[in-house]
C-alpha cells in the first residue's frame, strides 16, 4: 500500500503535466475557445432550432430532435470538459459496469447458485464502482469547493484503503 | 454537575491547551462517574451475571476462550433444544463474546491474570464510559462554537442517565451492552463522513457498522435512520456530491461487512427491512448522474432530460420490485417487524413475541422515570436545532422522530432513544447557559463585572435574541435574571443526578437471579434460591440429563447448571416451545408421553407462593396455554383455564383443566403440609388453597429449594409390573401410607 500511494503520488504530479499537455496539444485550437464557447455556442444552436422546429413540425418531431440534441450537448460537453485522467477513470467505471452487467445476466440465466460467489463479484464491481465516481467527484476541480478538506492525493489514498477493505470483504465471502 | 462548573473554567483557560487538558480531565471524570454508578449491583450483592440471556452470552463466551475462535464459528449445541439441538454460531450475534475474548487474551499477554466472569461482569460499565464519550464527539459534531459544553453535557447525561444504565449495570453482559457505543459512534462517523464527504470516514462508519451488526440485531435501526437521512436530505434539495460519496461508500462497504455474519449472512438483498438502503443508494446514483447531467447542459433541456429519464427509471424500477415481490425474490416483512406498526398484531399473531414483557409498549411514566429533566428539553434541544438547519441537524431531527415513535411502541427501544435525547438536552442546556453565563467571562468575574459595566454584558448576551435580554434594562435587575436562571439551572441538574443516582440503585441494580429483600430490622436478607437449586441439579443428577421448563429458565439451566434443556430464550423454533406448553398445561395422562419422548428425566418450575414471588410460573402460565393452543387449538383451550365467570383463580375454584394441569400440581404438590390443616396460602395471588393438595402419579418430588422458589420433579420410568402410573400410584397409596407419612413427616420450613 505504502508503495502504491508512493507510486501514486509521484505520478500524480507528472500524469497531470502530460494530461494538460496532451489535452493542450490535442484540442488545442477548440480548448483555448471552449470554456466560453462550449457555453455559448451550444445554447444557441439548441435554442435556434428548437423554435423553428416547434413552429413547422408536429410535436413528436420536435420532442425527438430535442432529445438527440440534448445526448449531442451532452457527449460534446463530455468530451471537451473532461481531462484526460478522469476519462482514464471513466473508462475503468465503464469496465466496471460491463462486468457487472455480465454477472447479473449470467445470475439470472444460469441461475444463482453459488449465490455467495455471485453476491461478492457483483458487490466487488458495484462497490469498485462506486468508490471510483466518489474519486472522480472528489477529484473534479468543479467539485473543489464541496471538499475543502479532501485534496487529490487524499481522495486516492482514500480510495486505495476503501478498496482494500472492500475486496477483503469480497475475497472473504466469497467462499 | 462537575462539568458545568468546570466548563465556565474551562473558557477561562487562557491558552487552547488548559482547555483540551480540562476536556480531557472532564471526561475521565465523565467516564468515571458513569462507571461507578453501575457498580451498584456489584457492591450490593456480588460479581455475577445477571438476568437470563446474560448467561448464554456467558456461557457462549467461555466456549470461546476454551476452544478458540474456530471452533466457535461452528459451534453445534447438542445441548439446547434436545433433541433438535441449535446451530449456535451460525444464530447469534458474536460482536459481544468476541470482543470479551479479544480482552481477555490482551490482559493475559500483559500478564494480567483475570477471570473471563469478571470481564464479562464489568464489560457494560467500562463500554458505557466510552459511549460517553461517542456522545460528547456527537454532539461536538452539532455546535458551531469551539466551547465544548454542549459535548459535555452530553456525555454526562450519556454516562448516568437511566435509560441507557437499564441495560447496561456491571454484570448485565447483554448484546446492548456493547451496541449502544456502537450505534453512537457509528452516528459520529456518519456525520464526520457527511461533513467532509471522505471516503475514509465513510469507511469507517461501514466498520463500525459492521462491528454492530456482529452485535445486536438492532443494527436495524441504523440501515434505516441513515437512508431515511439521506433521503430527506435530497427532499429537501440539500444533494450535494458529498452526500454521494459518504452514503455510497457506507453502503457499499457496510453491506458487505454485515454480510460476513453468518446470522445475516443474505439478509441484507433479500428482506424488506433492508431494502430501504438499498433503495436509497440507486436513487443516490441517479441524483449524481442527474446533476452531473445539469452541471453539462442548458436548463431547459436538462428539463425533457430529466422528464424522460425519470420517467424511464421509474418504469423499470416498479416493473422490477413488482416481480422481485411476485415471484417471491423479497421476503415480506418479519413478525416482529409488522409489530412495530400495529401494536396489537403481535398479540393477535405471535403470542411468543408478545409474551415478552420488554415488547410491551411504552407506559408514559417509564420516559420520565428513565430519562427525567431530559425529556422535556428534548423538544427544546430539537427546535434549536431548527434554527440553524445544517445537515447534520436534520440527521438529529430525523433521529428524534424516528427514536421517539419506536420508543413508544416498545420499551425496549427506549434505549435507542436515549443518545438523542442526550443529544439535544444537552443542546437545549448549553445554549441556556451560554446566553445567561455569557460564556466569553468567567462565572465569578462576571459577577462582579455585572455591576459595574452592565450595559457590555446585556449588549453581548442581546446576541442570543432573547426578549429579556434584549430590552434595555438595568444592570441589577439582569444580574438577578441570570443568577435565577442558571440557579434554577443547577438546581434541575443536581436533582438530575440525584434521580439517576436512585433509580439506578432502586430500580435496575438487581441481578434478578439473587433476590434481596428487607428483613423487620432493615437488614438486607439475600434469597438464593436459584443458584441453589441449580447447583443440586448439577451436583445430583448425571451430566446428560435433561430438564424440562419454560423457556425463560433455560438459559439459566445452561449456564449455571450445565445440563441440557428443551428449549431456552433463544425462541427460534415455536412449536417446540408450544410442545413444553402443552405438557405443561395438560393432564399427566397427556403430558407423560410427550416427556417421554423428548428423554426429559427433571422437570424444572417456579414457584413464588411461599414468599409472594410475583414472576412465577403460575403467573406466566397463561402464555404456555396461549402458545399451546397456538399449534393446537383442539386440545389446548385457554377458556377452560378460566372459570365461567372469566376469573384466574388457582383455589378451591380452579376450573378442572387448572387443576388437572401438570404446572398445576407440580406447584402446589405438598404444599399445604407446610400449613396447618386449612391454612394453607398462596401469598401471590392472595388466594387460600383447597384442604386436598393435588397427587401426582408420574412425577416424584427430587428437591425443592429453601424459599420453595424452585421445584424439581423426577420423571418416573415406566412401571416395573407394566400397570399404568395412576394406578400403581393408586396401589402405593393405598398400601404404603402409613410408611410415606412416616418418611415425609410433616415440612418445615427451614430457617437459617
Amino acid at each position: 500500500m505504502a508503495k502504491n500511494r508512493n507510486a501514486a503520488r509521484e505520478t500524480t504530479p507528472s500524469a497531470a503535466a502530460t494530461t494538460q499537455a496532451s489535452s493542450t496539444s490535442t484540442s488545442s485550437k477548440p480548448a483555448s475557445a471552449a470554456p466560453p464557447a462550449s457555453a455559448a455556442t451550444p445554447v444557441a444552436t439548441a435554442k435556434s432550432p428548437s423554435p423553428l422546429a416547434a413552429t413547422t413540425s408536429s410535436n413528436a418531431a420536435k420532442h425527438n430532435n430535442s432529445w438527440e440534441q440534448v445526448v449531442q450537448n451532452i457527449a460534446s460537453h463530455y468530451i471537451k470538459e473532461t481531462p484526460q485522467r478522469t476519462k482514464l477513470l471513466d473508462a475503468f467505471m465503464a469496465f466496471l459496469v460491463a462486468v457487472g452487467a455480465l454477472q447479473f445476466l449470467y445470475c439470472v440465466l444460469a441461475g444463482n447458485y453459488p449465490f455467495n460467489a455471485f453476491l461478492s463479484g457483483f458487490s466487488a464491481t458495484v462497490g469498485q464502482f462506486v468508490l471510483t465516481a466518489a474519486l472522480r467527484i472528489q477529484t473534479t476541480e468543479a467539485n473543489k469547493s464541496d471538499f475543502p478538506a479532501v485534496s487529490p492525493e487524499r481522495a486516492f489514498a482514500d480510495f486505495v484503503f476503501c478498496s482494500l477493505i472492500l475486496h477483503f470483504f469480497c475475497v472473504n465471502f466469497i467462499n | 454537575m462537575s462539568a458545568n462548573s468546570l466548563e465556565a473554567l474551562a473558557s477561562a483557560g487562557k491558552g487552547a491547551n488548559t482547555r483540551t487538558l480540562l476536556r480531557v480531565v472532564i471526561l475521565c471524570l465523565i467516564a468515571g462517574a458513569a462507571v461507578a454508578s453501575r457498580l451498584f449491583s456489584v457492591i450490593r450483592f456480588e460479581s455475577i451475571i445477571h438476568e437470563f440471556d446474560p448467561w448464554f452470552n456467558f456461557r457462549a463466551t467461555k466456549y470461546l476462550v476454551a476452544n478458540g475462535f474456530y471452533k466457535f464459528w461452528d459451534w453445534f449445541d447438542d445441548r439446547t433444544w434436545h433433541p433438535l439441538g441449535r446451530v449456535t454460531g451460525g444464530t447469534l450475534y458474536p460482536g459481544l463474546m468476541v470482543t470479551s475474548g479479544v480482552i481477555y487474551h490482551a490482559l493475559r499477554t500483559l500478564t494480567i491474570p483475570v477471570d473471563i466472569r469478571n470481564i464479562c461482569v464489568l464489560l457494560a460499565p467500562a463500554f458505557s464510559g466510552l459511549t460517553a464519550f461517542a456522545a460528547y464527539l456527537l454532539t461536538n459534531e452539532m455546535t458551531t462554537t469551539d466551547s465544548a459544553s454542549a459535548g459535555l453535557l452530553a456525555a454526562l447525561f450519556m454516562g448516568i442517565t437511566p435509560g441507557y444504565i437499564s441495560r447496561s449495570v456491571a454484570g448485565s453482559y447483554d448484546n446492548e451492552a456493547i451496541a449502544i457505543f456502537l450505534l453512537v459512534f457509528t452516528f459520529y462517523l456518519w456525520i464526520k463522513a457527511l461533513k467532509q464527504g471522505s471516503m475514509l470516514w465513510g469507511a469507517m462508519c461501514a466498520l463500525f457498522y459492521g462491528y454492530m451488526v456482529a452485535s445486536w440485531g438492532g443494527y436495524a435501526f441504523i440501515t434505516c435512520l441513515l437512508p431515511l437521512h439521506a433521503f430527506v436530505l435530497i427532499c429537501m434539495g440539500r444533494y450535494s456530491s458529498r452526500l454521494y460519496v459518504a452514503y455510497c461508500t457506507w453502503y457499499a462497504l457496510g453491506t458487505l461487512a454485515s454480510m460476513q455474519i453468518p446470522f445475516v449472512g443474505f439478509l441484507p438483498v433479500k428482506t424488506s427491512e433492508h431494502m430501504p438502503a438499498l433503495g436509497i443508494f440507486g436513487f443516490l446514483q441517479l441524483v449524481a448522474f442527474l446533476s452531473y447531467v445539469r452541471s453539462a447542459i442548458p436548463g431547459r433541456q436538462y428539463q425533457t432530460f430529466l422528464w424522460l429519464f425519470a420517467g424511464g427509471t421509474f418504469a423499470v424500477a416498479l416493473a422490477g420490485l413488482v416481480i422481485a415481490t411476485s415471484v417471491g425474490i423479497i421476503a415480506p416483512w418479519g413478525g416482529r417487524f409488522y409489530s412495530l406498526w400495529d401494536t396489537s398484531y403481535a398479540k393477535i399473531h405471535i403470542p411468543i413475541i408478545a409474551s415478552v414483557s420488554e415488547h410491551q409498549p411504552t407506559a408514559w411514566p417509564a420516559f420520565f422515570f428513565d430519562l427525567n429533566l431530559l425529556i422535556w428539553l428534548f423538544p427544546a434541544g430539537v427546535y434549536l436545532c431548527f434554527q440553524n438547519l445544517a445537515d447534520e441537524h436534520v440527521f438529529i431531527v430525523v433521529y428524534a422522530l424516528f427514536g421517539s415513535y419506536f420508543a413508544g411502541v416498545m420499551v425496549r427501544l427506549m434505549l435507542t432513544l436515549t443518545p438523542v435525547v442526550c443529544v439535544a438536552a444537552a443542546l437545549a442546556i448549553s445554549s441556556v447557559l451560554d446566553t445567561y453565563l455569557v460564556a466569553k467571562a468567567p462565572a465569578p468575574p462576571q459577577d462582579l463585572n455585572a455591576e459595574e459595566a452592565s450595559e457590555a454584558p446585556a449588549k453581548k448576551a442581546s446576541k442570543g435574541g432573547l426578549k429579556s435580554t434584549s430590552k434595555p434594562v438595568v444592570g441589577v435587575y439582569s444580574y438577578i435574571s441570570k443568577g435565577v436562571v442558571v440557579a434554577a439551572m443547577t438546581i434541575y441538574l443536581l436533582l438530575f443526578v440525584l434521580h439517576c443516582t436512585w433509580v439506578t440503585s432502586n430500580a435496575y441494580s438487581s441481578p434478578s437471579v439473587v433476590l434481596a429483600s428487607k428483613m423487620p430490622d432493615g437488614s438486607q436478607h439475600i434469597i438464593d434460591d436459584y443458584r441453589e437449586a441449580y447447583q443440586w441439579l448439577r451436583q445430583n443428577t448425571r451430566e446428560d440429563a435433561k430438564i424440562m421448563s419454560w423457556w425463560d429458565y433455560g438459559y439459566q439451566i445452561g449456564g449455571m447448571a450445565d445440563r441440557p434443556t428443551l428449549v431456552d430464550n433463544n425462541t427460534w423454533n415455536n412449536t417446540h416451545i408450544a410442545t413444553v406448553g402443552k405438557a405443561m398445561s395438560s393432564r399427566e395422562e397427556v403430558s407423560y408421553p410427550i416427556m417421554r419422548q423428548h428423554e426429559v428425566d427433571y422437570v424444572l418450575v417456579v414457584f413464588g407462593a411461599l414468599l409472594g414471588y410475583s414472576g412465577d410460573d403460575i403467573n406466566k402460565f397463561l402464555w404456555m396455554v396461549r402458545i399451546a393452543e397456538g399449534i393446537w387449538p383442539d386440545e389446548i383451550k385457554e377458556r377452560e383455564f378460566f372459570t365461567p365467570r372469566g376469573e384466574y383463580r388457582v383455589d378451591g375454584e380452579a376450573t378442572e383443566a387448572m387443576k388437572n394441569s401438570l404446572m398445576y400440581k407440580m406447584s402446589y404438590y405438598n404444599y399445604n403440609a407446610l400449613f396447618p390443616p386449612g391454612q394453607a396460602q398462596d401469598r401471590v395471588r392472595g388466594a387460600r388453597l383447597p384442604d386436598v393438595g393435588p397427587t401426582l402419579d408420574t412425577l416424584e418430588e427430587a428437591y425443592t429449594s429453601e424459599n420453595w422458589i424452585i421445584r424439581i420433579y423426577k420423571v418416573k420410568d415406566l412401571d416395573n409390573l407394566g400397570r399404568d402410573h395412576s394406578s400403581a400410584a393408586a396401589f402405593e397409596r393405598g398400601h404404603k401410607k402409613k410408611k410415606a407419612t412416616k418418611k415425609r413427616g410433616p415440612r418445615v420450613l427451614r430457617v437459617e
